[in-house]
């Protein structure tokens, strides 16, 4: 008799969770549904200029999570241009991105950095006759956000920020600090500087940066996993973030959007240009004009040049490709993905790109990935 | 056991049981058949898994170039291919040791004052909220610990470090934020404490009537018949429900991964940031991983698996020793 009461209880309750839950739920859906009205009304507009052609179906896609929020919106605007075509982006991780576009399971792949050779090798079984090519889609600055409360505005150079994240510079009034940003006052604490504890390829272009611009004080590998020793480790752009933001005397690196969304202050880079460079979308566009092509034939890999001095260029940039078979496509999904990619390489698809915290492709590259895009088979 | 029995017990006991066998109803059989053959279906996929489980990591360590159990290190996509459980089976047992030290004696605090102290009125709700504890997903504890808990354990942080750093397991070398072992092992002690103590209070709920009268009856304070009566008789179901909770410890991942800061160091000092788990390491390294990185997670997670295995067949040996207080013979 008792036990039966206290089930009834327990029945109750979960019910009553149940019913919160599902409020709580759809007080999300409703929310997401004004966002969608809103912006569907701008997109009316713009629309016309989206070119369907011949496109149809349902076109998969996975990749890399650093071009997740650019993807939601060409996604969101393209599907509302032509109806009919559903694009799916799974936004994972690059290597899983990679891995389902040698199995042929997607119609393209995203991928923070471009394709190994072991990896154009495999991916020639899938892509008759041809090959995987990268095609540079969207840029962005990777901000060092920090947490110093007094300090709104902080200016590092690449060997400091190296020393920072090997922990070889321990405290925030540290000299070569101090140098940099004359007349700021410093506070006597410990740095704690804050990495992702998985593997990432934002970690990779950090790497990447700080051993070309700074080769002396940072001698790691550039891997997707954190090289140093010292340190300390959250998970993911959101966790950093979070940790940079919570802890006073932290510091971190992620996506812009990140530290735009939480008001985290983003170093600024000395770069050897008259004044420091700010993390803004415009510089990085600046300083990924300065790149050059590496890759053969229709491949548009970029070789990043991390030690230019160009005025207000932020240097360090990520740059996200999507990843297509030259020749050989998929018969059935061929035309929406020249479709759909024409869409997100156009004038009106890049600007998008600013106000998500990403960098435009810098016009003369932009001018060859929709020329590559047009000549896809 | 049911092939043991006939050996070891007097000859009237198998007439018994041949007689419950062998009713003749069409039911009794289908149902022997139905649970003998769910036994055996169990068998067979945790035979499968452990398998699948040793081939792919049987594939992944034959490749391996630094040490499976003494490398300190996880980078299977380097060149060489180098790593090793050592960091991960230390910061799994440590952190699920802390956890048990915490929710065990806490949890068997609770589940005495539910089920002989509380007066009924405040008990049903009690027990309820507790149960209501194992129903929220480990993600939002992940979430409240790094959001909350973190913040607010620095303090006992320099607590410890200050009047109990001579113990060395509490000297705090680094300065920084609590995300380490110790915070996981306390946000661990919080997740599996409401498990231990709904098993412990349905444990202590079944003591017999009689032996608690007699014992009162001798005039015994209540906290005498607690500890003659009620604590021996629910030993057993303690120490499974404690198991219950480790097990839980040992294999949480999200709110792991969310609350600890990893590295691939061994230290002592709990309190300063470091370490890993199995389950962490895997949720962390998954995504990004190539095929033979996959594989030598895989190969860490077969040690989990042997290590759970471990943990369940001791906790089964010391239920079975004390087998005369177990609540199912009473």
């Amino acid at each position: 008799m008792k036990l039966q009461r206290k089930n009834g209880l327990r029945a109750t309750a979960l019910g009553a969770l149940a019913v919160s839950g599902a409020l709580v739920l759809t007080a999300c859906g409703s929310d997401d549904n004004t966002g969608g009205t809103g912006s569907a009304g701008e997109k009316k507009t713009a629309a016309s200029n989206i070119r369907c052609g011949d496109a149809g179906g349902q076109l998969m896609a996975s990749g890399s999570s650093a071009q997740k929020n650019a993807m939601d919106l060409w996604v969101k605007n393209y599907m509302a241009a032509c109806t009919g075509v559903e694009v799916n982006y799974k936004s994972s991780s690059s290597g899983e991105g990679i891995v389902a576009f040698n199995q042929g399971t997607v119609g393209f792949a995203g991928s923070d950095s471009a394709l190994k050779p072991d990896e154009v090798e495999e991916s020639k079984k899938v892509c008759e006759s041809g090959q995987g090519i990268n095609l540079p889609m969207v840029g962005g600055p990777i901000a060092i956000g920090y947490n110093l409360p007094g300090v709104d505005s902080l200016v590092l150079d690449a060997p400091t920020v190296a020393k920072i994240f090997d922990t070889k510079i321990k405290k925030w009034n540290d000299p070569a600090i101090a140098k940099l940003n004359p007349g700021v006052k410093l506070p006597d604490t410990t740095i704690q500087a804050f990495h992702r504890s998985e593997d990432s390829g934002t970690t990779q272009n950090l790497g990447k940066y700080l051993g070309k611009a700074a080769p002396n004080d940072w001698k790691y590998e550039a891997e997707k996993k954190w090289p140093a020793p010292g340190g300390q480790a959250a998970q993911g752009s959101s966790g950093v973030a979070a940790q940079v933001k919570q802890v006073p005397g932290a510091i971190g690196y992620f996506e812009l959007s990140y530290a735009e969304s939480q008001d985290i202050p983003a170093v600024s880079i000395a770069t050897g240009a008259s004044a420091p460079a700010e993390a803004t979308s415009e510089n990085a566009s600046k300083a990924i004009a300065a790149a050059k092509i590496k890759g053969t034939g229709k491949d548009l890999a970029l070789d990043l040049d991390y030690t230019t001095k160009a005025e207000g260029a932020y240097p360090l940039v990520l740059v996200t490709y999507e990843v297509v078979c030259d020749t050989g496509n998929k018969p059935e999904t061929l035309d929406t993905v020249k479709s759909f990619l024409g869409y997100t390489a156009s004038d009106e698809g890049q600007k998008i790109l600013t106000d998500a915290g990403y960098a435009p492709i810098p016009t003369e590259i932009n001018a060859k990935v929709r020329e590559t895009v047009d000549g896809l088979s | 056991m049911a092939s043991t029995t006939p050996t070891e017990t007097p000859p009237e006991p198998p007439a018994a049981s041949r007689r419950a066998a062998s009713t003749g109803r069409v039911g009794d059989k289908v149902f022997l058949g139905l649970s003998r053959g769910s036994g055996i279906l169990l068998l067979a996929i945790m035979a499968s898994i452990a398998v699948f489980l040793g081939y792919r990591a049987a594939l992944a360590i034959s490749e391996n170039e630094g040490n499976f159990l003494t490398t300190f290190d996880w980078n299977p996509a380097g060149d060489p291919p180098v790593f090793g459980i050592a960091v991960l089976l230390f910061g799994t047992v440590v952190s699920s040791v802390i956890a048990m030290a915490i929710a065990v004696p806490v949890a068997v605090g609770i589940a005495l004052f539910i089920s002989h102290y509380a007066p009924r009125r405040i008990a049903a709700p009690l027990a309820y909220v507790v149960d209501l504890l194992a129903a929220v997903p480990s993600i939002i504890y992940g979430i409240w610990g790094a959001l909350f808990l973190v913040p607010y354990l620095g303090g006992l942080n320099l607590w410890l470090d200050e009047y109990l750093g001579w113990t060395y397991v509490f000297d705090k070398t680094e300065a920084g934020v609590a995300r380490s072992l110790f915070t996981v092992g306390i946000l661990l002690a919080i997740m599996i404490l409401p498990i231990v103590t709904s098993v412990s209070r349905e444990v202590f709920l079944q003591v017999p009537r009689m032996n608690e009268e007699a014992a009162l009856a001798l005039g015994a304070t209540r906290w005498e018949v607690i500890r003659m009566s009620v604590l021996p008789f629910g030993r057993s179901g303690v120490i499974s429900a404690s198991m219950l909770g480790l097990g839980r410890a040992l294999g949480e991942t999200m709110a792991v991964a969310t609350v600890l800061s990893p590295s691939f160091v061994i230290s002592l000092h709990i309190l300063d940031p470091g370490g890993g788990t199995f389950a962490q390491n895997i949720a962390a390294k998954f995504d990004e991983a190539n095929q033979f990185g996959r594989d030598a997670l895989i190969a860490s997670g077969l040690v989990l698996f042997v290590l759970t295995l471990l943990v369940n067949g001791a906790a089964r040996l010391i239920i079975a020793r004390r087998k005369e207080y177990s609540g199912a013979n009473a």
